[in-house]
């Protein structure tokens, strides 16, 4: 069974946002990158396909030069090859996922992983829309995963439950927490990683669909009113809540 | 300038979310222009969105669709789309919409604006502000193509009711492609009696300042008295005292109620990424450094164990609810 895992290099969670000086992306200067938290549960249950089934795995990224470095965590974690779509910009779903489409064409694999979403965009797209590109079934936040012959069990988190679906190979599954344990890679392979090789693939030619116009911090005042924990304080938490939030 | 909605109903008619979506259409466009499409639609849901200004709804009975399949559902809106001419097409962000919108998009040609806060018209279009980076960030987007795939932030959009309308139901078959390889719903499984945070007008979530899952019948019993849904900080999740569908945050969920109600909790980054667009923020938290406070309309510094009963006790008397 062959895997193909897409995973995006992103922002660490605790990073500070600033603007740039054109006014539509992050100032990217003393950022911290980091592997997409959500894509580790991919990496992990396509190692587990492989351990079970045979075949191989591969792990690729649409992204700049330093994406490179999450392509040797997955290396380093057991992923069998690594591969990148040069593509500085990726703010457009839609052409991230047609570059990521085009790769699956040419290797056809039995299984594509994503995560459930990516931590900078958030938009919960680009599994999706590959599954459409390639006319293929999908399941997202796949919390747990059978693969048996050529059917596809998995559960998916929906609001207020879960969601058993059915699918046939080959087929796109995006990865919620919860789904497996991801595991550390080791010093040795951390070191072996360092010089495998990475090839790289064409991007789309795919048009932008969506432009940024700008991007701005959001405005978070608050009230910030703050109270002790007496009967009088309390009373008038209540009270606010009731005459100024109204809220109850 | 035509909209199609995408409808998602509940046993008791309609969800909120589609009420939400359908005032945000009326703000875009007058009702006329508006049409409605539902699976399965039942009469207390028509209703219901016609209480929303809806006039007109397409409705999906195709034997096919019993099973929900989300590639499926996709060709049914898009042909809809296509029929009634769409400039736009609007869903919920919900977990359905967020798993069918990008497939849509795709079929249409069509710019996707995902997760978006704020719709604004322009022209013949719409652009839209939508967060990023967790909330970290606000982004405005113009799509780039003719027809718009939109998805809207669950509680971010406010739900007004109009006058109230008679929906026109219209049987709607679409061309559905029985070969086309998918995947289907077999069961579904709700957690009974509880309301999911993803949903709720009201949170209160705890936090490790609870001490540990025998005392979170305080957090449950201030939810109670203000009809709120029960949430959870990552570590009382990773600590096995709150199931994982109550986390709030980064790797849980993204929610912007009415109200939120944070107790104990400090107000990590990965925590504020989850409801840092929340109405209004309520912190109890006995160090009056924690970082929660910062985001806070109001913050009672304090022990939980003994704000929380007399802050129920306090809330029952004004809501009526025990
Ligand atoms: C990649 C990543 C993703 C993450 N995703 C999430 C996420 O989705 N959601 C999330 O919540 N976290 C997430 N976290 C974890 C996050 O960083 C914090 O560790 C977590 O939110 C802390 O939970 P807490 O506030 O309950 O606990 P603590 O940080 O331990 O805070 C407990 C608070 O309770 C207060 N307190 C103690 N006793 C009392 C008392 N008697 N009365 C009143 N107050 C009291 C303390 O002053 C303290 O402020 C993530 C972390 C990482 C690295
Ligand atoms: N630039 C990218 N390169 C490879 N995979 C990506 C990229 N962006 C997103 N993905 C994948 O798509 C998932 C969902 O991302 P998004 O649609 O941006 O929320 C992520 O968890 C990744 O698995």
């Amino acid at each position: 069974m062959n895997v193909l895992v897409c995973i995006s290099q992103v922002p660490d969670t605790t990073t500070k946002i600033t603007v740039s000086p054109d006014g539509k992306s992050m100032n990217p200067q003393g950022v911290k990158f980091i592997l997409n938290p959500y894509d580790e549960f991919a990496i992990e249950e396509g190692l587990r396909i492989r351990e079970k089934f045979g075949g191989t795995v591969t792990t690729l990224t649409v992204g700049g030069e330093s994406a490179k470095e999450i392509l040797r965590t997955a290396l380093a974690m057991g992923s069998d090859t690594a591969a990148i779509i040069k593509d500085e910009e990726r703010q457009d779903s839609y052409i991230v996922a047609s570059s990521i489409a085009d790769v699956a064409r040419s290797i056809s694999p039995d299984v594509i992983l994503f995560g459930r979403q990516s931590i900078d965009f958030d938009s919960f797209a680009v599994p999706s829309m590959v599954a459409e590109l390639l006319g293929w079934p999908n399941i997202s936040m796949v919390s747990s995963l059978t693969i048996e012959d050529h059917s596809v069990t998995a559960e998916r988190d929906i609001e207020g439950g879960k969601e058993t679906i059915e699918a046939t190979l080959p087929c796109v599954i995006a990865a919620q927490k919860g789904l497996n344990d991801p595991r550390y890679p080791k010093l040795p392979d951390i070191m072996k990683a360092k010089s495998k090789t990475i090839s790289e693939h064409p991007k789309s030619s795919a048009v932008r669909r969506v432009n940024v116009l700008d991007m701005k911090l959001p405005d978070t005042k608050r009230l910030n009113k703050i109270f002790g924990e007496s009967d009088q304080e309390l009373d008038e938490v209540v009270r606010l809540l009731h005459e100024e939030a109204k809220i109850i | 300038m035509n909209i199609l909605v995408y409808l998602e109903t509940s046993p008791n008619g309609l969800k909120r979310s589609s009420s939400e979506a359908l005032t945000a259409a009326r703000a875009l466009a007058g009702g006329s222009h508006i049409t409605g499409i539902m699976f399965n639609g039942t009469p207390a849901a028509f209703n219901a969105a016609g209480e929303y200004g809806l006039q007109r709804c397409l409705n999906i009975n195709d034997k096919i669709i019993e099973q929900f399949s989300n590639g499926l559902a996709a060709i049914a809106i898009s042909d809809a789309a296509h029929a009634i001419g769409a400039k736009i097409v609007i869903l919920s962000a919900t977990a359905t919409g967020k798993d069918i919108a990008p497939r849509i998009a795709v079929r249409l040609q069509a710019g996707l604006l995902a997760d978006c806060v704020e719709l604004i018209p322009s022209g013949d279009s719409v652009e839209a502000v939508r967060p990023i980076y967790a909330g970290k960030a606000l982004i405005r987007v113009k799509p780039e193509t003719a027809v718009v795939v939109a998805t809207l932030r669950p509680n971010v959009f406010t739900a007004r009711k109009t006058e109230r309308t008679t929906v026109a139901v219209e049987a709607f078959s679409f061309a559905s492609d029985k070969d086309v390889r998918t995947s289907v719903v077999v069961s579904t499984s709700q957690n009974m009696g509880t309301i999911d945070v993803a949903e709720a007008d009201v949170i209160v979530s705890g936090g490790r300042g609870l001490k540990g899952p025998e005392n979170f019948h305080l957090i449950e019993e201030l939810a109670r008295s203000l009809g709120a849904a029960v949430g959870a900080s990552r570590a009382v999740v990773d600590a096995g005292w709150r199931p994982h569908r109550e986390q709030v945050g980064q790797t849980g969920k993204t929610v912007a109620p009415s109200m939120y109600v944070a107790c104990g909790i400090s107000g990590a980054v990965q925590h504020l990424a989850g409801m840092s667009t929340s109405k209004v923020i309520v912190a109890i938290n006995k160090d009056k450094e924690a970082p929660i406070f910062k985001v806070a309309d109001y913050g009672i510094v304090g022990d939980v164990f003994e704000v929380l009963p007399k802050l129920t006790s306090k809330i029952s008397a004004v809501t009526g609810r025990h």
